[in-house]
């Protein structure tokens, strides 16, 4: 049994997101709204040595299969990141995040003045711009580095 | 066919600016042919922050345009005091109303009221955000004092949190026009206001004094250093009063230099530059009319 087989164990049903840049995988989790409060299996493995990316993080859930906007975010911070579905231990699906032209909901504008947060009944909505995003309403910029930092309220 | 909105100077081309103009053009020049286009039309205003120019500007063009005009009122005695939403609040004038404009305190306002409604919205000024008809109306009046080819437009004071600044800044770069932006380190342009000229291939000259460009400029466009902008008294003291201009200032400038000034001033305009030929001011604020009622023509003209 290798080294990353004993810190990463198989999962029965859920994802494995893999690929992440190191140290990206907390971040993940925090998109996935994943503070193991809820009981879901979790396993993350951190700097793992990868042929593709030279260390990678691995995050796998178990009993979850991500949300279309959910992995669109996820690509904001980990562009060549992978989405395995995993159904009975086997891999059902495995593909290649892509980068949305457009992120909705999922994170909140950082502009305290922004009218999204304002308590108006709008899904927040963000334009993806190389190496930003820029907020419908606002018009503002977020560095995709600050992404992980705005997730929105209870997400 | 869904409503015209007029939410941002950004979105405007140069195609759009100038059919604006040349409309409000034909309407300064004989306003009594427009006197009718919108006979029983109304307008609705919701002006959530306090307005005279602008709220008063609009209801005078509605007016000479035969139309009438519905206001909410100060904020003070609507049902905004009861908690309601502005998604709300729009949609219960779309019922009265058959254009709103709105002026909000919330960057963005106006593109959410826009998504609520199928009726007009014009925005009259988001936060810090945009105020695309008082860019309009400083365009025709820069067309007309000086013209909007190949000259030179200082921007002065508050860029950073100025609404009137950063829709000027987005028109001016349509056309061919040096842009000099004239602030203290802390009030210079937002990154995403800065991100668009950039994008639009527009090499901005930055200083912190207007002598420093003074005698190359063809308009000086001064704004108040708007103390409800800023989150902290402190910071707002540390910058007003950064930029005055008195007539003795403006006797090393360009003979036809324009000075404009979106209003009110406080103290950025000495009372002695009035009786220069410099000052455009009251001139430019005068234009709002041509410029509101060309703009309503547009958003309004068809039937209903």
């Amino acid at each position: 049994m290798s080294d990353r087989q004993l810190r990463v164990s198989k999962i029965r049903d859920g994802t494995v997101i893999d690929h992440l840049p190191a140290g990206t995988a907390l971040s993940v989790l925090a998109i996935l709204g994943i503070d193991g409060s809820n009981g879901e299996g979790v396993s993350v493995g951190m700097n793992v040595r990868s042929g593709r990316i030279a260390t990678k993080d691995i995050v796998k859930v178990e009993g979850r299969e991500l949300s279309q906007e959910e992995v669109d975010v996820i690509a904001i911070i980990a562009p060549v990141a992978t989405i395995n579905i995993i159904r009975g231990y086997e891999v059902a699906e495995k593909t290649r995040v892509e980068t949305p032209t457009a992120v909705e909901g999922v994170l909140r504008c950082p502009n305290p003045n922004c009218i999204t947060n304002q308590d108006e009944p709008v899904t927040t909505r963000f334009r993806v711009l190389d190496g930003h995003l820029r907020c419908r309403y606002c018009r503002g910029l977020i560095a995709d580095a600050a992404v992980p930092d705005l997730l929105a309220v209870g997400f | 066919m869904p409503p015209e909105h007029i939410l941002s100077a950004s979105a405007l081309t140069r195609d759009d600016i100038e059919e604006v103009l040349s409309a409000a053009e034909a309407i300064a020049a004989a306003p009594a042919a427009h006197q009718d286009r919108l006979a029983h039309r109304l307008l609705g205003l919701l002006f959530f922050e306090p307005s005279t120019r602008t709220r008063m500007s609009f209801a005078a063009a509605m007016q000479r345009l035969g139309g009438g005009v519905i206001d909410m009122g100060s904020v003070d005695t609507s049902s905004v005091q009861k908690g309601e939403s502005l998604a709300d609040t729009v949609r219960v004038i779309e019922g009265y109303a058959d254009a709103i404009v709105l002026r909000h305190p919330s960057e963005g306002a106006a593109q959410v009221a826009s998504e609520f409604v199928d009726i007009p919205v014009i925005n009259a000024g988001d936060g810090a955000g945009q105020h695309p008809t008082q860019t309009l109306l400083d365009l025709y009046t820069i067309e007309e004092a000086v013209g909007l080819e190949d000259i030179a437009v200082g921007i002065v004071g508050d860029l950073k949190y100025g609404r009137t600044v950063h829709s000027l800044a987005a028109a001016l770069s349509r056309f061919d026009v040096d842009q000099h932006l004239i602030a203290p380190p802390s009030l210079q342009l937002p990154d995403h206001v800065r991100y668009d000229l950039d994008s639009a291939g527009v090499q901005v000259h930055e200083h912190t004094d207007i002598e420093a460009c003074l005698e190359e400029l063809d308009v000086l466009y001064m704004t108040r250093i708007q103390r409800e902008r800023f989150p902290d008294e402190a910071e707002y003291r540390a910058v007003a009063g950064a930029y005055r201009v008195s007539a003795a200032d403006l006797t090393g400038a360009r003979e036809h230099l324009a000075v404009l000034h979106p209003l009110p001033r406080v103290d950025e305009i000495a009372a002695d530059v009035d009786a220069t030929p410099h000052a455009w001011y009251f001139r430019q604020s005068a234009n709002g009319i041509a410029v509101r009622m060309a703009l309503l023509e547009q958003v309004l003209g068809g039937s209903r």
